[in-house]
C-alpha cells in the first residue's frame, strides 16, 4: 500500500519523536528557568519572565522556527568573522529544531507552571523557610514536587501541541515522517496516501501520550482525596 | 551595523498586503469554522451515543493531527483522485486559498465544538429548571437559554483559540500564499536576510496578538460584564 515507503517514514517517525521528547526535556528546563525569572521578586527578573512569555507566545511557532533556523544561522555566520573565525557555520537541523522548539515551548511551560506554582497553599514554602531551608531548597523540595500535580493537565496539552509542532521541522529541512512524506507523495505522485498514513501516526503518538498521561495525573493525585458522589 | 532594515523598509508594502490577506484567511476560517462548531458543540452533549460519538470521533481526530498534516492532505491529497479532479468543485479546490480556508476552518471547528460543549455542560442547573418550569420547548430553551449564555462564558476560551488561528494562518505560507509570513520569505528570498524578514514578521504577529487581546477584553466587558466580581 505504502509502495515500500513504509520503512522510511517509520524511520522519520522515530527523529520525530526523538526530536519531540528532546525539546519537551529542553522546554521543561527553560520553563523551570521563566517560571523561577517570573515568580521573582526582583522586578528586573520577573519583567524578563514576562518578556520572554508574552514574546514568544504571541509569534506563531512557523515564524519563530524561521527565525531561528535561518535568522539564527545568519546571525551566527554574520557574528563569527568578527570574533576570527572564517568557515561557514550550518546548523544541524535536529539539534536546530530541538533548541527552537523547545525555547518556543518553554515559554508555554512557563505558563503551564506558573498557574501551577500559584496554586500551592502559600503555608507550604512558609512552612519550608520556617525549617531553615534555603531559597533553593524550598524551591525543589517543597514547590516543585507539589506543582507537578497541578501542571499535569496544562503540561498534557502542551506536550500534545509540541508533538503536533514538530510537523513545522520539516519545512526547515529535517527529514522527519513528515519530510519522509512529502518525499514519497511526489515520487509516488499520490500524496493523500502518504499525509493520511502521517496523520494516523500522529494520532496513534497522541492517543498513546494521552493515555500515559492520564495515569500519570493519576499516580500523582493518588494523596489527594476526592468526594465520591 | 551588522543589520540592515532599508531592505525590510523598502517591502513595508509587501507586508502590509501579507497583513491583510492574514486577516481575510482569519476571518472566513473563523466565520465557517464557528458556524460549524456551534452544530457540532450541541452534538457534543447529546444523550444520543450515535451522535455523540460522531462528533467526538471528529474532534478527536482533527485536534489529535497537525494543523500541516491536514493542510497538505486537502490542497496536495484530494487531487490524487480522478473523481475530485473531474467534479465541479475542482476550480475551488486547485485553489490555494480556498484548500487554506477550508483546512482552517475545519481545524478551529473542532477545537471551537469542544469549547463550546464544555460551556454548555457548565450551566449552572438553575438556569435550564428555570426555562424548563417556564414550559420552554427544548428547541426554544436552547435558542432563548443555553446558547446565549454558553456562547458568552465561551469567550475567554474562545479568545484563546481566536489567537491560536491567528498563528496557525502563517501556514498558509507554506502553500504559497503570500500572507505575513509569506511577504517575510519573499523578502528573505529576494535579499538573503533572514534575521530582519522574520524579526519584522513577528512584530506584525505580535501586535496583532495584542490588538485581538484588547478586542476580546472589551468584549468579554461587554458581554460578562455580569460575572466580573463587584466594584464600588
Amino acid at each position: 500500500m505504502l509502495k515500500g515507503y513504509g520503512a522510511v517514514i517509520l524511520d522519520g517517525a522515530w527523529l520525530t519523536l526523538q526530536l519531540a521528547l528532546s525539546s519537551m526535556a529542553l522546554a521543561i528546563v527553560l520553563g523551570l528557568i521563566g517560571v523561577a525569572l517570573r515568580l521573582s521578586p526582583v522586578r528586573w527578573l520577573a519583567w524578563l519572565g514576562d518578556l520572554y512569555s508574552t514574546v514568544v507566545r504571541g509569534i506563531p511557532d512557523l515564524v519563530l522556527i524561521l527565525l531561528i533556523f535561518y535568522g539564527g544561522q545568519d546571525i551566527i555566520n554574520r557574528v563569527a568573522p568578527l570574533v576570527g573565525y572564517d568557515d561557514y557555520i550550518d546548523l544541524n537541523p535536529l539539534l536546530a529544531g530541538i533548541g527552537t522548539l523547545g525555547f518556543i515551548f518553554g515559554a508555554y511551560l512557563s505558563e503551564t507552571f506558573r498557574g501551577a506554582f500559584l496554586g500551592i497553599p502559600k503555608g507550604q514554602a512558609e512552612a519550608g523557610v520556617a525549617y531553615g531551608m534555603s531559597a533553593r531548597q524550598v524551591f525543589f523540595r517543597i514547590q516543585v514536587p507539589q506543582m507537578i500535580r497541578l501542571a499535569i493537565p496544562g503540561f498534557t496539552n502542551n506536550w500534545l501541541v509540541l508533538t503536533k509542532a514538530t510537523a513545522l521541522i520539516s519545512v526547515v529541512g529535517l527529514q522527519d515522517m513528515m519530510f519522509k512524506a512529502k518525499q514519497a507523495a511526489d515520487a509516488t505522485r499520490e500524496p493523500f496516501t502518504f499525509f493520511l498514513a502521517v496523520a494516523a501516526l500522529y494520532l496513534v503518538l497522541t492517543s498513546v501520550s494521552l493515555l500515559a498521561l492520564k495515569y500519570l495525573e493519576r499516580r500523582y493525585s493518588v494523596g489527594v482525596k476526592v468526594a465520591e458522589l | 551595523m551588522i543589520f540592515d532594515y532599508n531592505v525590510v523598509w523598502d517591502a513595508l508594502p509587501m507586508y502590509i498586503d501579507g497583513l491583510l490577506t492574514t486577516l481575510k484567511l482569519l476571518a472566513i476560517s473563523l466565520f465557517f469554522g464557528l458556524l460549524a462548531a456551534i452544530p457540532l458543540g450541541l452534538m457534543r452533549v447529546s444523550k444520543q451515543p450515535v451522535v455523540n460519538l460522531t462528533a467526538w470521533l471528529y474532534t478527536y481526530v482533527i485536534r489529535g493531527t497537525p494543523m500541516l498534516v491536514q493542510l497538505f492532505l486537502i490542497y496536495y491529497g484530494l487531487a490524487q483522485f480522478e473523481a475530485v479532479r473531474q467534479s465541479v468543485f475542482w476550480p475551488l479546490l486547485s485553489s490555494a486559498t480556498f484548500c487554506a480556508c477550508l483546512a482552517f476552518a475545519i481545524n478551529t471547528s473542532a477545537y471551537t465544538a469542544e469549547i463550546i460543549a464544555g460551556s454548555l455542560k457548565a450551566t449552572p442547573h438553575g438556569e435550564i429548571e428555570a426555562a424548563k418550569a417556564m414550559g420552554m420547548s427544548r428547541m426554544k430553551m436552547y435558542r432563548r437559554i443555553l446558547l446565549p449564555s454558553a456562547l458568552r462564558r465561551a469567550l475567554p476560551q474562545y479568545s484563546n483559540e481566536v489567537i491560536m488561528m491567528l498563528q496557525t494562518t502563517s501556514l498558509a505560507s507554506i502553500v504559497t500564499l503570500i500572507d505575513i509570513t509569506g511577504a517575510a520569505r519573499t523578502v528573505n528570498a529576494q535579499y538573503y536576510l533572514p534575521f530582519e524578514a522574520y524579526i519584522t514578521a513577528g512584530v506584525f504577529y505580535l501586535c496583532l496578538t495584542f490588538i485581538l487581546v484588547r478586542l476580546f477584553k472589551m468584549a468579554e466587558r461587554r458581554w460578562l460584564g455580569y460575572l466580573a466580581p463587584r466594584k464600588h
